[in-house]
């Protein structure tokens, strides 16, 4: 099969390769996929005020799953929460010239931003409780 | 050295040059039909293929008069099973098989369910061999054939074909096994191993592609076949159709060199694939070896390489040419159905890459693979977050997944 120039470019020099540190309340976790289906995805953005400041990635999946996450963080860092997340799959595709097959793994990746979104939001809430009772 | 690296001797094997040096000239000045019996040109092809059917059937101790030419392991398969669940139908409808024989039998096998034939589908081990007591309680008094592969295609592991056959033969069942990948590797002998009915393939033992034959057993018992292709009466009735007289010398050359360096081969490629193992092994955790550590073809590594997808990694050694095991470079997501056979997880399997080692590689080529597999797997083992789970103690298959679709 042939991969996009673009596909090329991430698997061999992915962006924003890493981890933040998930129990800081500023830090969402998203974990999408699972191993039995080839694709695990890990994204986790770091939040100040209502800017992603920050956004680090790790993939389990082929070389398209592995360019639609790195992608996605590059997309998300710099953007406020509601930018990232009006994110559709269909741009990781357009981005990417992914053939049908891939598809998936775009949707994936869609699925690890709004995961990780929500994890930052409930803990917003939990951590707030004042605000969350008013 | 050059790159790539060919390591998929499995999916097919490059022509020997003494094989096609034989076949050139039946291009050629010896383009003769063989089936021509008014002048010279036809003796000239009916000799070379006398010749080729001797070289085949001393590779596998069959006679010559019991092999038939076709143009692969595909089509000697389909008339095989077809062609004796046909002729024997009235004695039974039953066919006992496996879930890990290549998708040529299984397909051809679900083809017959379609006809009315009920088939059974053993279950290998986790290693991918049927036992012969699983096939023993299988067979039934309608059972018309067992068919099954002698070495697996995916994972090289050889089935204990002798002991089926001779079960088989104690039962009146008659015996097809797809010798494909073990034929000219490992000691094939039709009379001994009773075998009634096998098929193999030119291009799989440097020879050229479109050319194979089905052996068909004369004597105790004598196999009948409704052929599956009409026409002039060619071999015996049971495959019509010109003869395919350059690739038939040239399928006759591969078995003569086989039989003859059948034992260099063995040690040759038995040797790089310890050599590969041994570093694959030395260097990485967490990586599994697919098949039976030993009852296996001495060419072929199936290995698994534990929390990274397979077509990454193939996407990561751009100088080695090898064969995923997960099925994600085809249209179909469908990890392979050898592995699901076998027990293996759908998250191994997605992991698994198949290295086959040939007569032509070299340890220097070997070398240079394995270094580029074991950077590939440390650099994807770095993006994996399935890997960072396993270090910080966490099992990623202690996780429930399920909600994460």
């Amino acid at each position: 099969m042939a991969y996009s120039d673009k596909v090329l470019d991430h698997y061999n020099n992915p962006r924003n390769v890493g981890s933040l540190d998930k129990g800081k309340e500023t830090v969402g976790t998203g974990v999408v996929g699972a191993p039995e289906c080839g694709d695990v995805m890990k994204l986790q953005i770091e939040v100040d005020g209502d800017r992603i400041v920050d956004a680090k990635f790790k993939t389990f999946g082929c070389g398209s799953a592995i360019a639609s996450s790195s992608l996605a963080t590059e997309w998300i860092k710099g953007k406020t929460v509601d930018e990232a997340l009006s994110i559709n799959n269909t741009e990781i595709v357009e981005e990417l010239s992914l053939p049908p097959v891939k598809i998936h793994c775009s949707v994936l990746a869609e699925d690890a931003i709004k995961s990780a979104i929500n994890d930052y939001k409930a803990k917003q809430q939990v951590d707030s409780p004042e605000e969350a009772s008013t | 050295m050059d790159l790539p690296i060919y390591l998929d001797y499995q999916a097919t094997t490059p022509v020997d040059p003494r094989v096609l040096e034989a076949m050139l000239p039946y291009f050629s000045e010896r383009f003769g039909n063989a089936a021509s019996r008014s002048h010279a040109f036809g003796w000239t092809g009916e000799e070379a293929v006398d010749r080729a059917r001797k070289q085949i059937a001393s590779l596998i101790g069959a006679s010559p008069k019991e092999i038939v030419f076709t143009s692969g392991s595909t089509e000697a398969i389909n008339l095989a099973i077809k062609g004796v669940a046909e002729m024997y139908a009235s004695k039974g409808k039953h066919i006992v098989t496996s879930q890990a024989e290549h998708k040529a039998v299984l397909d051809t096998c679900k083809h017959l369910e379609k006809q009315g034939f009920e088939v059974t589908y053993l279950a290998p081990s986790p290693t991918g061999r049927v036992s012969v007591e699983s096939v023993a309680a299988a067979l039934r008094e309608d059972t018309c054939l067992v068919a099954l592969i002698w070495a697996n295609n995916e994972i090289g592991t050889l089935n204990p074909i002798r002991e089926i056959g001779e079960l088989c033969h104690e039962r009146g069942v008659l015996l097809f096994t797809d010798a494909t990948q073990a034929a000219g590797k490992v000691e094939v002998d039709v009379a001994r191993d009773g075998v009634d009915l096998l098929c193999l393939s030119a291009h799989k033992l440097y020879g050229p592609k479109g050319i194979g034959c089905l052996y068909v057993r004369r004597r105790n018992p004598r196999v009948r076949l409704v052929a599956q292709m009409d026409g002039g009466g060619h071999e015996r009735g049971m495959r019509s159709g010109t003869l395919n007289v350059p690739g038939i010398v040239g399928l006759g050359e591969a078995c003569a060199l086989s039989q003859r360096e059948l034992e260099a081969d063995r040690v040759h490629t038995g040797a790089l694939r310890d050599r590969f193992e041994g570093r694959i092994f030395a260097a990485l955790d967490h990586v599994h070896l697919n098949g039976d550590p030993e009852h296996r073809l001495p060419n072929c590594s199936n290995l698994s390489f534990n929390f990274v997808e397979g077509e990454s990694l193939i996407m990561g050694v751009n100088d080695v040419a090898v064969s995923s095991g997960s099925a994600c470079t085809s249209a179909s997501l469908e990890p392979s159905h050898v592995l699901r056979a076998c027990g293996v997880g759908d998250d191994l399997a997605h992991s698994s890459i198949r290295f086959g080692f040939g007569r032509f590689t070299t340890e220097e080529e070997v070398d240079h693979a394995a270094d580029e597999v074991i950077a590939a797997v440390k650099r994807l083992r770095e993006l994996s977050p399935l890997y960072e789970m396993v270090q910080e103690g966490i099992d990623p298959g202690a996780i429930d997944w399920s909600g994460n679709h």
